[in-house]
Parts: structure tokens; C-alpha cells; sequence
């Protein structure tokens, strides 16, 4: 299979046919999400250095595979994300507070999935593409017509229950589309470890659609997302979309991928950086005027700005949150745990 | 030799891949990472990638394939990255791994090691921090060992290696970067519990991540002229139960703390079995100090979720005041 391209790593469109669907106004859109989502993420990264976050991972890199597939999809389709899926979140309305907070160690989760229909984090791998398939199941009793997005990555696809999740989707014509960000590492470990035959080879054995696309071309993303996701819409059955991208950070902040990797590859991938590959188009076709990247400069150093305030004045949690919402319905057992806690805590204050 | 705590278990791992060729280690990013915690550092570079294997992400299929490996005879030692993450595994650790050798009468034995690092206490995100040893404590046809200390770290886990039984081995990784001495031979067989301090008024029983919490409890007790005995249970299954009796049944008074939940946690084993055996012995009821029957919680409250010497101490306040 080809690798679907709309903009090439020279900044020129191809003859493709979608290519002609391209106006400034989409191109505009997505560089600004993209551009604000790296800036959110480089200050988060300088927030771990400086002892704000205990861990984060980077998106560095996988900007155009985030924005250009979850800006393909409508604003009320359920998303299920992994947990580097940050310029995703971004396009769904959720800010710097709740994107930093577990990474801060304040909370578990930083959201309401249903306000932002954007799933919390998922650490353990490939959990969430069952869900994402029970989610769907239940669109498909329902009779309404969301498309389910689910996030994984290259990794994560050796999980059983990825697999699992493919066939099920399958076998029951879930309305569902899998989204891999094959960024080519998990961790220190290659996908040519993870795979034995390409990802998207495998997801048509399942039965899914399936689309390979160059995940540093945003335009080519959005496209493949689209097509992948209205023919699941009009019950065609699920989709596994492979993107071909790359991690530019290390795994976290804890990893060092000098241990594992070249600067020659990264050299590579730099200069198929997603952001640089659409400036070069909007500079050359002249869709974004010196306002408009002033504009979206300023924006940046606001979200910048509200990124460290945020994280900063983010408390630590009371310790009594510890046994909140274990139950819905409660338990006295638990009850008398917080009760006890606190008390033995207010000892503490009654003996200084 | 004094080294840390998973330098001994690098050592370990060496000596075992030197000695026995049949010995194999995997798991994820064990190779040219040396795993995440770097226990397996160099292992790969010394024995190549046949023997010291980057799996693809996949916890069933550790296990699962260390379990076939076994029937032709290797002897896989498997790293799970995290607590967390030996959930997927779950069915063939329970009823593959413990019940083969039940089920083909003896016929199979598998001598698979599960490393796993275990507890909190460094700070990280959701299921990085958990205390699951009473799962497979629970399960019949598993040994399960815990290290506290780099000469337990080293020998345990050569021990382990070399038992043809199934070991779940864990490692406490808020302890990984400690340093302690690691004699040239095991002092202890892998089943025994270890007085790692002597005392005659309470018997603090603990193991892992918290022998070191307990060992601070004690020498603060001391300052306020309590005597109190330390000991490490090391093996979770089986439990060294003659030891505990033997130590309780001295003092008359116990206080077992660990990392897990209280409830379902081995603290109630341990309790039940110095109940049943020296009842008549006990000057208090026995008390559990553990976490809180809530998941581990986000890294700023952990501090308030482990228990510390504060908690230890106030339990032995009160059972010492019963
Ligand atoms: C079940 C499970 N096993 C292991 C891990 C540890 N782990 C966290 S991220 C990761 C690599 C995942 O790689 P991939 O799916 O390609 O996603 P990427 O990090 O590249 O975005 C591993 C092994 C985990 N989180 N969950
Ligand atoms: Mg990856």
C-alpha cells in the first residue's frame, strides 16, 4: 500500500484529488493548532526540568496526525485517546490546567470526558480500543450516528487486546475508526520489533478499511481521517488509520533515546518537520499574512503564559480527595478510613 | 562488595546468564535500554539479543512464551515494566504458570522468574505504583519473594533462578538506588523470613518497600526506650510462619505494615496465623498498617497513602499500650 501524501516534505500539493478540497482558511486552521499545541508542549517539558510536573511526554513531532485527524471528525464524535495525545485535547477545548494536572501528580484524570467527548488518559496500553469499540456498540443500539476515534500507538498494537479490539470492531461493523500515531519507537524498542508485517497490512487480515498516511502531512491526515471516518458513518464498517510520524522527544522526560537512537534519524524526521512542511505552503501560496502569524505568535505566548501560571497555582489535593468517588455509592468501611485518617492528621495540629 | 539495590540484581542476572546457558532474559526494553530502571544494563551487549530479549509490548505473550520456553527447557527470567502492567498477563501467570505442574502430575515444572518492579514512593503516574503481591501470594503453585535490600536482591534472585519453581520476584524501586553490602554466599535459603533487627517488646513484620520504614520506626522507638524487633518475611509465599511465630511468641505483641491495601492484604494472613498458632502467647491483637482500601493515589497525595514511621509508630503506641 502507498502512503497517502497531500503535501510533500517540499511544501508543494500533489495532483491528488483532495488536494483541490485545500482552502487557506483549512490551512490556516490547522497551522494554528499545531503551532499552539508544540508551544503548549515545549512549556510543559520545561515545567518537569524545573520541578513543576513530575513526568511528561512530549508530542513533539506529532502534531499533524493529532490535529489533522480529530479537526477531520465531527466536534460530538467520541474520542479515545492514549496519553500523548495533548494537541488533540487542545482542538477538543481542553486547556493547560487539566492537561498538566495528572502529569503534576494532583489528579488522576484532568477531565470530563463528556463535556469534552475526549476519553481521559489511558496508561495502560491499548485498554482503551476496547472501549472505544463497547462506546461504539452502543452508538450502533442507539441509532445516532457518531463516529468512534480511537488513539494508539505502534507499541500498543502488539497488545492482545488491540488486537482483540480490531476483530471485535470487525465482526460486529463497529462505527469506529483506530488511529495509530506510528511515531517508530516504543520507548527504545523499533516497530521492525513490533511488527511483523505492517500494521495496516494486518488490520485489513481483521477486516477493517484501511488508510497508511504520511502523519507529518497534515492535509494528507485530515483527508484520510475524513474518507475513513464518513464511510464508517455511513455504516461501511470500522477503519484502522496508520500514520507514519515520529516521535522527536524522548518517550518521557525520564528516558534517555541517546541510549537508543541516531542523531542521522533525527535529522531525518527534522526535516519533515509537520508545522515547517505547511508554513512552507501557506508562505509560498500567500494564505497567511505578517497579521496573521503575528497574531498567532501572541496567542502562543498567552497560551504560554497560562501554561506556567496554571501549573504553578495548581495546589497539592487534600488528602481527604484520596477516598472520594472510590464507589459511587460509598462505602462505611471507606468512610471510617477517611474519618480515621483525618483525625489522626488533626492529632498532629492538637499536639504542636 | 556494597552496591545498590539493582546493581545486585544486574549482578545477579549476569552470573545466571554466565552460568547456565539456558538461561534467558526478556522483556520490554531490556535490551539497548537495559529496561527503564536499567537492571538489565550491558546484559544484552555480554549476551546478545537471543538470550537477553526485546519483546514487543505484549504481557501475555511474556509470560505465555516464557511458559513454552520452560517446556524446552530454558529457563526465562521475565521483566514486567511496572506493577501495573502484569494485568495482562493475569491468566498466564494463574492458571498456566501455577497450575502446570499440578495439572500434568509433576510431569512439567517451569522454572520462569517474574521481575516486577513494585510500591511506590518516586513520585509517578497512575499504575506505576502499586503494592499486588497478595494476587499472587493468593495463587497456589507460585512462590513469591520480595527484596529489600541488595544482598537479599542479589541472592534471592539467584536463588529464585536456579528453584525450578515459579518465582514472582519483587522489587521495591523506591529502594533500587539504595546501597548495602552483598556477602559472597546467600546467608538464608529463599523461603526464610529474616530478623533484620533484634528487639523484646514488638515485633514489626514487614517486607519490601517498608523494611526500611520499619527499621526508622524502630530506632525512633528506641529513643523512647521501646525495644523493637524488625523482621523481613522476604518470602510472601510461602510465608515463613515458624519464624513468625518464633519472633511474636517472644515479644507478645506484632504490628505488620506493608504498602498494599489493608484489606485482602497479606497483613491479614500474617495475623490470622499468629492468631491460630500463638493466641495464648499475644499480649494485643494484632495490627495491620498498610494503605488505604482506595486506588493509589496521584503522586502529591502518595506520601499521605504509604504508610510512614509516623503511622508505624502510632500503631505500635497502641499496641503497645492495649
Ligand atoms: C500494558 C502496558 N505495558 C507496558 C507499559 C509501559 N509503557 C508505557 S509507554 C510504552 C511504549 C508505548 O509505545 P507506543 O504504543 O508506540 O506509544 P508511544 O509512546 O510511542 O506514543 C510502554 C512499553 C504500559 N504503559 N502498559
Ligand atoms: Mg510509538
Amino acid at each position: 500500500m502507498e502512503t497517502y501524501v497531500l503535501l510533500g516534505a517540499d511544501g508543494r500539493l500533489s495532483d491528488e484529488p483532495a488536494a483541490r478540497d485545500v482552502t487557506p482558511e483549512l490551512c490556516r486552521g490547522l497551522y494554528r493548532d499545531m503551532v499552539l499545541a508544540r508551544r503548549l508542549d515545549s512549556e510543559a517539558y520545561s515545567l518537569q526540568r524545573q520541578g513543576e510536573l513530575g513526568l511528561w511526554l512530549q508530542c513533539l513531532g506529532q502534531e499533524a496526525a493529532q490535529v489533522g485527524s480529530i479537526r477531520a471528525i465531527r466536534d460530538d464524535d467520541p474520542v479515545f485517546p492514549s496519553y500523548r495525545d495533548h494537541a488533540a485535547a487542545l482542538c477538543r477545548g481542553i486547556g493547560p490546567e487539566a492537561l498538566l494536572a495528572q502529569w503534576r501528580g494532583v489528579r488522576q484524570s484532568g477531565w470530563d470526558p463528556a463535556e469534552h467527548r475526549f476519553g481521559v488518559y489511558t496508561l495502560v496500553l491499548a485498554a482503551q480500543l476496547l472501549h472505544a469499540v463497547g462506546y461504539a456498540m452502543g452508538v450502533q443500539r442507539d441509532g445516532t450516528d457518531e463516529v468512534v476515534l480511537a488513539y494508539f500507538g505502534d507499541g500498543s498494537s502488539s497488545e492482545g487486546e488491540a488486537n482483540e479490539a480490531f476483530n471485535w470492531a470487525a465482526t460486529v461493523n463497529a462505527p469506529v475508526v483506530f488511529f495509530c500515531q506510528n511515531n517508530q519507537w516504543a520507548i527504545s524498542t523499533p516497530t521492525s520489533r513490533q511488527f511483523g508485517a505492517p500494521l495496516h497490512r494486518r488490520a485489513a487480515g481483521f477486516g477493517l478499511a484501511t488508510e497508511l498516511v504520511d502523519g507529518n502531512d497534515v492535509l494528507a491526515v485530515h483527508a484520510a481521517t475524513r474518507r475513513a471516518a464518513e464511510t464508517v458513518r455511513r455504516g461501511g464498517g470500522p477503519a484502522l488509520v496508520e500514520a507514519t510520524t515520529y516521535r522527536m522527544a524522548g518517550h518521557s522526560t525520564s528516558d534517555d533515546p541517546t541510549r537508543y537512537r541516531t542523531e542521522a534519524e533525527l535529522d531525518h524526521w527534522r526535516a519533515r518537520d509537520p508545522i515547517d512542511r505547511l508554513r512552507t505552503l501557506l508562505d509560498r501560496e500567500g494564505w497567511a499574512d505578517e497579521a496573521f502569524h503575528a497574531d498567532l505568535d501572541a496567542e502562543a505566548d498567552a497560551l504560554g503564559a497560562e501554561t506556567r501560571r496554571v501549573c504553578r497555582a495548581m495546589p497539592d489535593p487534600d488528602p481527604s480527595t484520596m477516598f472520594d468517588h472510590v464507589l459511587p455509592g460509598g462505602s462505611p468501611v471507606l468512610a471510617a478510613q477517611r474519618d480515621g485518617y483525618a483525625a489522626y492528621l488533626a492529632s498532629f495540629e492538637d499536639a504542636s | 562488595m556494597t552496591t545498590t539495590l539493582s546493581r545486585a540484581l544486574t549482578t545477579a542476572l549476569h552470573h545466571a546468564l554466565e552460568t547456565d546457558p539456558k538461561v534467558l532474559v526478556m522483556g520490554q526494553d531490556v535490551g539497548g535500554l537495559g529496561g527503564v530502571f536499567r537492571v538489565t544494563d550491558g546484559l544484552q551487549k555480554d549476551f546478545g539479543p537471543d538470550r537477553v530479549i526485546d519483546t514487543p509490548i505484549a504481557e501475555a505473550g511474556i509470560v505465555g512464551t516464557a511458559i513454552g520456553l520452560a517446556q524446552r527447557g530454558y529457563r526465562p527470567v521475565c521483566e514486567i515494566q511496572f506493577d501495573g502492567f502484569v494485568y495482562p498477563a493475569f491468566n498466564q501467570i494463574v492458571s498456566q504458570l501455577a497450575k502446570m505442574h499440578a495439572r500434568t502430575g509433576g510431569a512439567i515444572t517451569l522454572p520462569v522468574v517474574i521481575r516486577i518492579p513494585v510500591s511506590g514512593g518516586i513520585g509517578a503516574v497512575e499504575h506505576h505504583s502499586e503494592s499486588n503481591e497478595a494476587y499472587f501470594a493468593h495463587t497456589a503453585g507460585l512462590r513469591v519473594v520480595a527484596a529489600a535490600t541488595p544482598q537479599d536482591a542479589h541472592w534471592l534472585l539467584r536463588q529464585a533462578i536456579e528453584s525450578d519453581d515459579p518465582v514472582i520476584f519483587f522489587e521495591p524501586k523506591c529502594r533500587y538506588w539504595s546501597k548495602g553490602e552483598v556477602a559472597d554466599g546467600p546467608d538464608l535459603p529463599m523461603h526464610a523470613a529474616r530478623t533484620v533487627r533484634p528487639g523484646g517488646d514488638l515485633t514489626l513484620l514487614t517486607w519490601g518497600s517498608m523494611v526500611e520504614t520499619c527499621l526508622a520506626a524502630a530506632a525512633a522507638a528506641e529513643e523512647e526506650g521501646h525495644d523493637l524487633e524488625v523482621v523481613d518475611l522476604r518470602s510472601l509465599a510461602p510465608i515463613d510462619v515458624e519464624a513468625l511465630v518464633g519472633a511474636v511468641g517472644r515479644t507478645g505483641r506484632a504490628v505488620v505494615v506493608h504498602e498494599a491495601p489493608v484489606t485482602g492484604g497479606l497483613g491479614g494472613e500474617v495475623a490470622a496465623s499468629l492468631a491460630e498458632r500463638c493466641f495464648d502467647r499475644l499480649e494485643a491483637p494484632v495490627r495491620r498498617v498498610g494503605g488505604f482500601d482506595v486506588p493509589y493515589p496521584a503522586a502529591r497525595l502518595e506520601s499521605h497513602y504509604r504508610p510512614d514511621l509516623d503511622r508505624v509508630l502510632d500503631a505500635v503506641d497502641r499496641t503497645l499500650a492495649y
